[in-house]
């Protein structure tokens, strides 16, 4: 029968070899992974960026007289390198800022995942990263211009900067940091606990306080922690509104200048490449960038155990 | 007739008649061209073997079909013929297949070469979210095919059944046509490379069954320019296109976990649904068990 | 019943007064902590557009700065935002999406060294700004010797923002669906045909978004430009190898200037740089809509 002939239509040559070697191919996965080599290369960078001059920095100024001396003073006479005052500053601030926004930032994951209806959540949750929209320099502003007259006006005899100002809003900046991450954490856990809970009786308060945060404490730690980590590396809401005077003091009403302020003062000055003014801002810098990388190593191990939890 | 004749032919699914036409229709066995010799294949993902000891030859311009229950590894072992086992890092395949007396897996062959050569239908329609035309013209393009593009397309189109549908409507999405639509138009993008062999994974499974009824007639078509290899899980369907019936099954292993593919027969079409060797495929194909 | 005594001993039908006002407290308090931001947010926004929407008009967008108020504007910080988001965008998207092509589509998972680099990306997108300024400063600006240029503080921000275009470029190619690319290969197409021709084409509008998202972070940036150089007085029109500022640099000096009025300068450009982020956020939202796909 006609339907099984072959050679109804030439048979092609069978060749299984390529015409040629696809070198493109070869070519753009080099291109490609030279791409992806970038990032490794900007944290070299980084490492060896702050490593040299602040191993030339502790060459000059012994490490035990910078982390236990409690002046900074590095470009008087005698000059001074102790960098207690900055250290105190930062976590200053940042204690202030995290008075307000792990308590709030929990409430509103709180509010989020386990009170608002569905469509009042698809509104407020990206409104409420508006906020972390706005740059750091208008809340900066804000904290002079408004809050620290408004904290005069109610009665808190705050300086021009202060530590306060600044911790407060820094503060409201990051509940939607804590609030996303805590949220995301929440939503994570089964819904099979919570029936569990209200069925026996249970009211909302009470499953959502002991049955659902519980249940997502690691991934709410870790939303605490990536916090107090931008905290500390946040630069202008405290160089605006905290000031650039190093004081080893706790009270908040007065001026202070945390880590990441010294930094960038000193670099928009006109200081001499390789003089100890220098060098003391990649030594702040090191410091600076071990108290993160610390803390965000903590919060992304953490991340990931809550992730391993429910997926 | 054996009692399997009397079951198939009471389901009313296939004529009894019909069956024994076609085993005359096929030329006899010294006169068929083998397309692929497949020894002793197997194929494990990591540690699971899901296919082993599989051996057989599929003829040039014949429809050749993979029947048996889920989880046979037909679909593991169709994909080896086009080597889209390589796109799984953790698939190894051992044993041979011969294509025209060529080693598919030799060190030399092109993986790239092989697919212009075997094409593959899915068992989901999986247009490019792009226009039908470019649907069609993407392998052409890739290939670097001489000639002129509209006529491909044209040909293409029209030897998948489509081309009246859609001829007015070349530039439109091919996401807007119906299921059964869609799947012609990925046959026609797999005709459009001029392949020598067309693979099917369950083409119609994901169809009704007026445009299954359309594929099947399209590959009774097709058959006299390709040959046609076709996984699909309606051994109803195995009867009316099939020319050549493989039948898989599973083997678990004496600790019960393991779960393997085996080849349990191979024969013309009519022989399988009607005179089988194996008790296995007979409870098969009558329904006592899959 | 004791089973119960652990949830506060709740009886059927009825709620105590004490847990209805627990409750209730309990469910103010949240609300309190939901609105606290947006309180925040709105009373920012009403105070910046009290201080400084006057100060909004043709000689803040038009004129550079100067040492007297009434004449003073931001039109060099309005140029070098709008060069270095131009010279970031040109940086930025290819060297983030082909990261986000080499892992999507050619790293080899089980590979240690593919592991690290996601790891990397990971640490990277968490580093304080201030870090990547010092960066700059001790390679670009002192290392290489481009000194305060425009091109250092574009190459700065374009490492800063690199974690989040790579993060998205990987969502977008990932949401493209496997049957695609099954298809493609199929008919005997290539891996950098199938990226080139299949992937990338669909995944365009999340990587669109992405980076606009990335650009608008950006935008705001203010301590790395400050170490790199972005001089708080420049009265000169940018240009990639001089020197430069930027708009939030400007607000800052303003800021910092004693003069009251400077203040009030200040806030009006800060409607200028909210203004620019609103239409880049919203650019970005619109095209997430208009090309959502349905697969």
């Amino acid at each position: 029968m006609a339907t099984h002939d072959s050679a109804v239509r030439p048979q092609p040559l069978i060749r299984l070899r390529a015409d040629r070697r696809r070198w493109g191919e070869d070519v753009i996965k080099v291109v490609l992974g030279l791409c992806a080599l970038v990032s490794v290369a900007t944290t070299v960078g980084i490492v060896v960026a702050l490593l040299q001059p602040s191993i030339e920095f502790f060459r000059a100024v012994s490490i035990v007289d910078f982390f236990s001396g409690t002046t900074w003073a590095p470009l008087f006479t005698p000059s001074s390198f102790g960098v207690l005052p900055l250290i105190v500053g930062t976590l200053s601030v940042t204690a202030w800022a995290c008075l307000v926004c792990m308590p709030f930032g929990l409430g509103a994951a709180i509010y989020l995942s386990e009170y608002a209806r569905p469509r009042v959540r698809a509104i407020l949750k990206p409104a409420l990263e508006l906020l972390a929209g706005i740059p750091t320099v208008v809340f900066g502003f804000f904290a002079l211009t408004f809050f620290t007259p408004l904290l005069r006006d109610i009665g808190i005899e705050v300086g021009t900067f202060n530590v306060l100002s600044a911790g407060l809003v820094m503060g409201v900046m990051l509940i939607p940091t804590v609030a996303s991450i805590s949220e995301d954490a929440m939503v994570a856990v089964p819904q099979d606990l919570r029936d569990g809970a209200y069925g026996l009786g249970a009211s909302r308060l009470q499953v959502s306080t002991r049955i659902v945060v519980p249940a997502a404490v690691s991934g709410i730690v870790a939303s605490f922690v990536l916090a107090i980590s931008r905290a500390i590396g946040e630069t202008m809401i405290v160089l605006i509104a905290a000031g650039t005077l190093p004081q080893l003091t706790l009270d908040p009403r007065e001026t202070s200048e945390t880590m990441t302020a010294f930094i960038a003062a000193t670099g928009i000055g006109d200081v001499a490449t390789g003089s100890i003014e220098y060098k003391t801002i990649f030594a702040v810098g090191l410091t600076l960038f071990c108290f993160t990388l610390v803390m965000n190593v903590f919060a992304i191990r953490l991340v990931r155990k809550y992730r391993e939890i429910y997926e | 007739m054996t009692d399997t004749q009397t079951e198939l032919v009471k389901i009313g699914t296939v004529n009894e008649r019909t069956l024994a036409d076609r085993e005359r229709e096929l030329p006899p066995p010294h006169r068929r061209e083998v397309v692929f010799g497949v020894s002793d294949l197997a194929v494990a993902y990591g540690t699971n073997v899901a296919l082993k000891n599989v051996s057989l030859d599929v003829y040039r311009n014949f429809v050749t079909a993979f029947i048996g229950p889920s989880g046979c590894g037909k679909s593991t072992f169709i994909r080896c013929f086009n080597r889209m086992n390589d796109l799984i890092p953790a698939a190894s395949v051992k044993g041979t297949i011969l294509y025209h007396g060529q080693d598919l897996y030799g060190s030399e062959v092109d993986p790239v070469e092989v697919r212009k050569r075997i094409g593959m239908v899915f068992q989901k329609p999986n247009p490019f979210p792009k226009s039908i035309y470019e649907n069609v013209a993407f392998g052409p393009r890739v290939l670097d095919m001489k000639g002129n593009m509209d006529e491909l397309v044209e040909q293409a189109l029209q030897q998948a059944a489509l081309w009246d549908e859609v001829k007015d409507r070349l530039k439109g999405s091919a996401l807007s046509l119906s299921g059964g639509q869609q799947q012609r138009l990925c046959i026609a993008r797999c005709l459009a490379v001029e392949p020598d062999v067309i693979l099917m994974d369950e083409p119609a499974s994901a169809l009704d069954p007026i445009s299954t009824t359309a594929i099947e007639d399209l590959m009774h078509e097709l058959k006299k320019n390709y040959t046609i290899v076709i996984v699909t899980h309606n051994m109803q369907q195995a009867a009316r296109v099939a020319d050549m019936t493989a039948f898989f099954s599973v083997e678990v292993a004496e600790q019960g976990k393991d779960r393997t593919g085996v080849l349990i027969e191979y024969d013309t079409t009519p022989k399988i649904f009607t005179k089988p060797s194996d008790q296995r495929t007979e409870d098969y194909v009558t329904g006592r068990f899959g | 019943m004791s089973a119960n005594a652990g949830l506060g001993g709740a009886v059927l039908g009825s709620r105590s007064r004490g847990e209805r006002v627990r409750g209730g407290a309990f469910r103010a308090l949240l609300l309190f902590s939901i609105t606290i931001g947006f309180v925040l947010l709105g009373t920012l926004l009403f105070d910046v557009l009290r201080k400084g929407l006057p100060y909004v008009d043709g000689i803040l967008l038009t004129e550079p700065p100067s040492a007297s108020p009434d004449r003073a504007g931001a039109r060099p910080a309005i140029l070098g935002t709008i060069y270095l988001m131009g010279l970031l965008l040109l940086m930025t998207v290819p060297l983030g999406v082909g990261t986000a092509i080499y892992l999507e589509e050619y790293a080899n998972r089980e590979r240690w060294y593919n592991r690290v680099l996601e790891v990397n990306i990971q640490n990277l997108s968490a580093v304080p700004s201030i870090v990547y300024g010092i960066l700059g400063l001790a390679f670009l600006v002192r290392g290489l010797g481009l000194g305060r240029v425009l091109l250092a503080g574009a190459m700065i921000l374009t490492l800063l923002v690199l974690p989040t275009v790579i993060v998205a470029g990987r969502e977008a190619i990932r949401a493209v669906p496997d049957s695609i690319r099954q298809g493609a290969y199929a008919l005997g197409a290539t891996k950098w045909q199938v990226v080139w021709r299949q992937v990338l084409p669909a995944a365009i509008p999340g990587i669109a978004t992405g980076s606009i998202l990335a650009l608008a972070r950006a935008v705001g940036e203010t301590a790395p430009l400050l170490l790199v150089g972005a001089l708080t007085y420049v009265a000169t029109d940018p240009s990639i190898l001089g020197s430069f500022t930027a708009l939030p640099v400007q607000i800052f000096q303003w800021i910092a200037r004693p003069q009251d009025e400077f203040r009030l300068l200040a806030a009006g450009a800060i409607i200028v740089l909210l203004a620019i982020l609103l239409v880049m956020n919203s650019f970005a939202i619109w095209l997430r809509y208009r090309y959502q796909k349905r697969w």
